[in-house]
């Protein structure tokens, strides 16, 4: 096939609803994500109600680049709407998909995408079970934009609420942080690096799942994407009224994510995760969920990072390498490589 | 990290400061000022021991008349705008350069003066113009790409030039004498280019010691320590703890590079006033890649939105706290000033790092 | 003003007279490579580590000064402990 040719690409037609969304959809998409909700096509799905409390979330993914190292747009969009079900200790049921592809995109990076879904709802566990396909005028190159909602079952046990955050209580993170961002970052056009770093993006309900199985008593969990641990440590003193000290040499980390970000002028606090969960825990408990979470794939690394006291004023406040002290803030929103 | 001799630094500090009423330390660079507070050390320093912030960033010290002409370039369809990321949120007359993208302008930030000449070459139907911020770290980079355009022939290329260089604001500073200063914790990079021994007229001329530090949570302890034991001492000399990096001479090739492209003017310094010889000019064979030539556009007045304080602050006149907007009308989600918008600045530091108690 | 990290020269482009581009490094930063001109280093070599700034390499650095000075060099340099920096694993 030539280069250009309108065969390798989406063009606008796709979008039309007509001969071609049908081809596209029967060729391209609906194979792959195939499963008794879906099939049906119809303009809805339905779904069996469920016994307990229904959860329901919605997100967009806009990243760019859309397929940067470890992962891609596809997978983002699937993990950060089941993860978003699962740190509520919902069981995610099924999935909404609506693509907003720009004209130009390479069919074959579409069928990477679509690849990529597929993989990431099957190792969740959770059908992508409706979805919609629109085309949009070329722009800046862009690619695809990926609109989600997701719909879970609480867990009749899942009793998180920030309310109940008390003095003592252990805060734990899974992992090591700050991979993602700084992936996308290095796969950007004007940031030219190669990097051994790899995207954290990842399915958490099997942790949540197995966290809350030891019933251990889990007050809170969120997921640091956007703002980074930071941005989670800010909304919980600001959710509690309570101070957060953390311990810096706690806080997992690679060492080249820590060498890229200091490169790169960022506090890996800030930075987004994608494959991350931030849980509270009671401090009796805490030693439960460790070894539940270090016994599964996405928590090797998992560790208590701080800890909450009943110091006024309410603060989130770092225990340095050095042994000092600093504040950790909400970042302000574009983090942007530096010179100073 | 040695926990341990850390706290010994700390202890003789401490002692040393038992004797004296307190003792003034200019950081000279922004990014020692962001350096102290995340790596938690300025929170283990005695009351005592005042660190008062200087001019070393960049953004802090560029005039607002000049972001105004960036932003007005970044306005024009066919002008690509290429800068560091750290300017691209100071609000200038007419909004950031932010702003400016949001309203259509091309302003793409990058990490290195290549990857501008990079986007010049690629994209033969845009004028690039690179905002040539920084001190002498960052100046020979400039230089070096100026010329790789001129060996390429490049007719797209341009800068808009405002490099500074710190040994005249220092200067500036010292013998303006209405700044209480003990000593200067001199900025460790840009002493890799310029070397420690430039800084021997401070020091001797004025009676200050001047240390070269890095940024690494030990290396700046062993600059303020320097400072306390030559002032214990009695003594006011020129001292480099960042010995593998930094020698007494500096990187000769990079100034070259400097002195190729560039001849020292007088610059304007963001609520300063103009410092003679504290800037870089273009030299006139490289004239046709400065930006103000080329688009006939000449850097406005140096206005200072009213409140703000960020010209005592960069001086060392005032802390980030003794601004009436810090806190409330200007932080790092609305800031007035560059001090805020700024990675480097002593506001956006404070705010950000500094225990609210 | 100035950000810098200490890494190591890993392979080395060109030896041609461009300004900028005659001399290129990769240059390995604990798992990240950048790329920085070598203009300002005209007698860095492969292997020698370098300090760099914003695509440029500012000075050849001495290794075992390096280590000794940067911290993050110094996790890298196989603290084992979990769960902060250490190897990196699948």
């Amino acid at each position: 096939m030539t280069e250009g040719h309108t065969d390798d690409r989406i063009i606008l037609a796709h979008g039309g609803g007509g001969e071609l969304t049908e081809r596209l959809l029967r060729e391209r998409i609906v194979p792959k994500l195939t499963n008794p909700l879906l099939d049906p096509l119809n303009d809805s799905a339905v779904l069996a109600r469920p016994g307990g409390r229904v959860c329901m979330t919605t997100d967009g993914y806009v990243v760019q680049p859309i397929e940067f190292p470890g992962g891609d747009i596809g997978r983002l969009a699937v993990c950060g709407t089941v993860n978003d079900l699962a740190v509520m200790g919902a069981r995610p049921l099924a999935l909404s998909l609506a693509l907003i592809i720009e004209e130009g995109l390479p069919l074959s990076t579409l069928d990477r995408v679509m690849d990529s879904i597929a993989a990431s709802a099957a190792e969740a566990g959770v059908p992508v079970a409706t979805g919609d396909t629109k085309v949009i005028e070329r722009r800046k190159g862009d690619g695809v934009m990926i609109a989600t909602a997701g719909i879970g079952e609480m867990r009749p046990d899942a009793a998180m609420d920030a309310a109940r955050i008390g003095p003592g209580d252990a805060i734990i993170i899974n992992g090591r942080i700050a991979d993602h961002g700084l992936a996308v970052m290095s796969a950007r056009e004007h940031l030219v690096f190669e990097t051994e770093l790899r995207t954290d993006v990842a399915p958490l309900n099997g942790l949540t799942e197995a966290v809350l199985d030891t019933g251990a008593d889990v007050k809170f969990m969120r997921d640091p994407t956007r703002g980074g641990l930071a941005g989670v440590l800010a909304d919980l003193i600001e959710a509690t009224g309570l101070t957060i000290e953390a311990d810096e040499t706690a806080i997992p980390i690679s060492r080249t994510a820590l060498h890229t970000a200091e490169m790169l002028g960022l506090d890996p606090l800030t930075v987004a995760n994608e494959g991350k969960v931030v849980m509270v825990v009671s401090a009796g408990d805490a030693e439960r969920v460790l070894a539940a979470c270090r016994d599964h794939k996405y928590g090797k690394h998992t560790a208590v990072i701080g800890r909450f006291t009943d110091v006024a004023p309410p603060l989130a406040e770092l225990i340095t390498r050095a042994g000092g002290r600093r504040m950790i803030t909400r970042p302000y929103g574009e983090e942007l490589p530096r010179i100073c | 990290m040695d926990r341990a001799a850390i706290r010994r630094m700390v202890e003789e500090i401490e002692t040393i400061l038992a004797a004296r009423d307190s003792i003034r330390i200019m950081e000279v660079c922004g990014t020692h000022t962001v350096s102290l507070f995340r790596s938690g050390i300025k929170s283990m320093l005695p009351p005592g021991l005042k660190l008062i912030s200087g001019p070393g960033c960049p953004v802090c010290v560029t005039s607002q008349g000049y972001l105004d002409v960036a932003c007005e370039l970044a306005a024009r369809p066919d002008v690509t705008v290429c800068t560091y990321g750290d300017m691209v949120r100071v609000p200038g007359r007419n909004g950031s350069l932010a702003d400016q993208r949001g309203r259509g302008a091309e302003v793409i930030v990058v990490y290195s003066a290549r990857d501008a000449l990079k986007h010049a070459e690629e994209h033969p139907d845009r004028k690039t113009v690179f905002l040539a911020v920084g001190f002498e770290t960052t100046t020979p980079a400039t230089a070096a790409v100026i010329l790789a355009a001129e060996a390429k022939g490049l007719e797209n290329f341009f800068i808009l030039p405002a490099h500074k260089l710190v040994i005249p604001a220092m200067t500036a500073l010292v013998s303006g004498g209405d700044v209480p200063l003990d000593g200067f914790l001199c900025p460790g990079h840009v002493s890799v280019v310029i070397g420690a021994d430039v800084y021997r007229p401070i020091a001797e001329g004025f009676g200050k010691p001047c240390v070269v530090a890095g940024f690494e949570p030990r290396q700046m302890l062993e600059g303020i320590l320097g400072i306390a034991r030559q002032l214990a001492e009695g003594r006011a000399q020129v001292e480099n703890v960042y010995g593998v990096a930094v020698t007494g001479e500096g990187n000769r090739p990079a100034r070259e590079l400097i002195g190729k492209v560039f001849t020292p003017a007088d610059a304007v310094w963001r609520a300063m006033g103009t410092i003679p010889e504290s800037g870089l000019d273009l030299r006139p064979e490289y004239k046709r890649f400065d930006a103000f030539d080329r688009f006939g556009v000449e850097q406005g007045p140096d206005v200072c939105p009213a409140g703000c304080l960020c010209g005592e602050v960069i001086q060392g006149k005032a802390a980030p706290s003794d601004c009436a907007l810090f806190g409330a009308a200007c932080s790092p989600l609305s800031p007035v000033g560059p001090c805020m918008v700024s990675s480097e600045g002593a506001c956006s530091a404070w705010y950000k790092y500094h225990r609210k108690a | 003003m100035c950000l810098a990290v200490p890494g190591k020269i890993v392979d080395i482009a060109g030896s041609g007279d461009d300004p900028l581009n005659g001399r290129v490094a990769t240059v390995d930063m604990q798992g990240s490579r950048v790329e920085a001109s070598l203009a300002m280093t005209p007698e860095a070599d492969a292997g020698d580590w370098v300090l760099v700034h914003a695509g440029f390499a500012l000075t050849v650095i001495d290794e075992r000064e390096a280590k000794e000075t940067w911290e993050a060099l110094q996790i890298a340099l196989g603290d084992d402990s979990p769960p902060a920096a250490s190897s990196e694993d699948a």
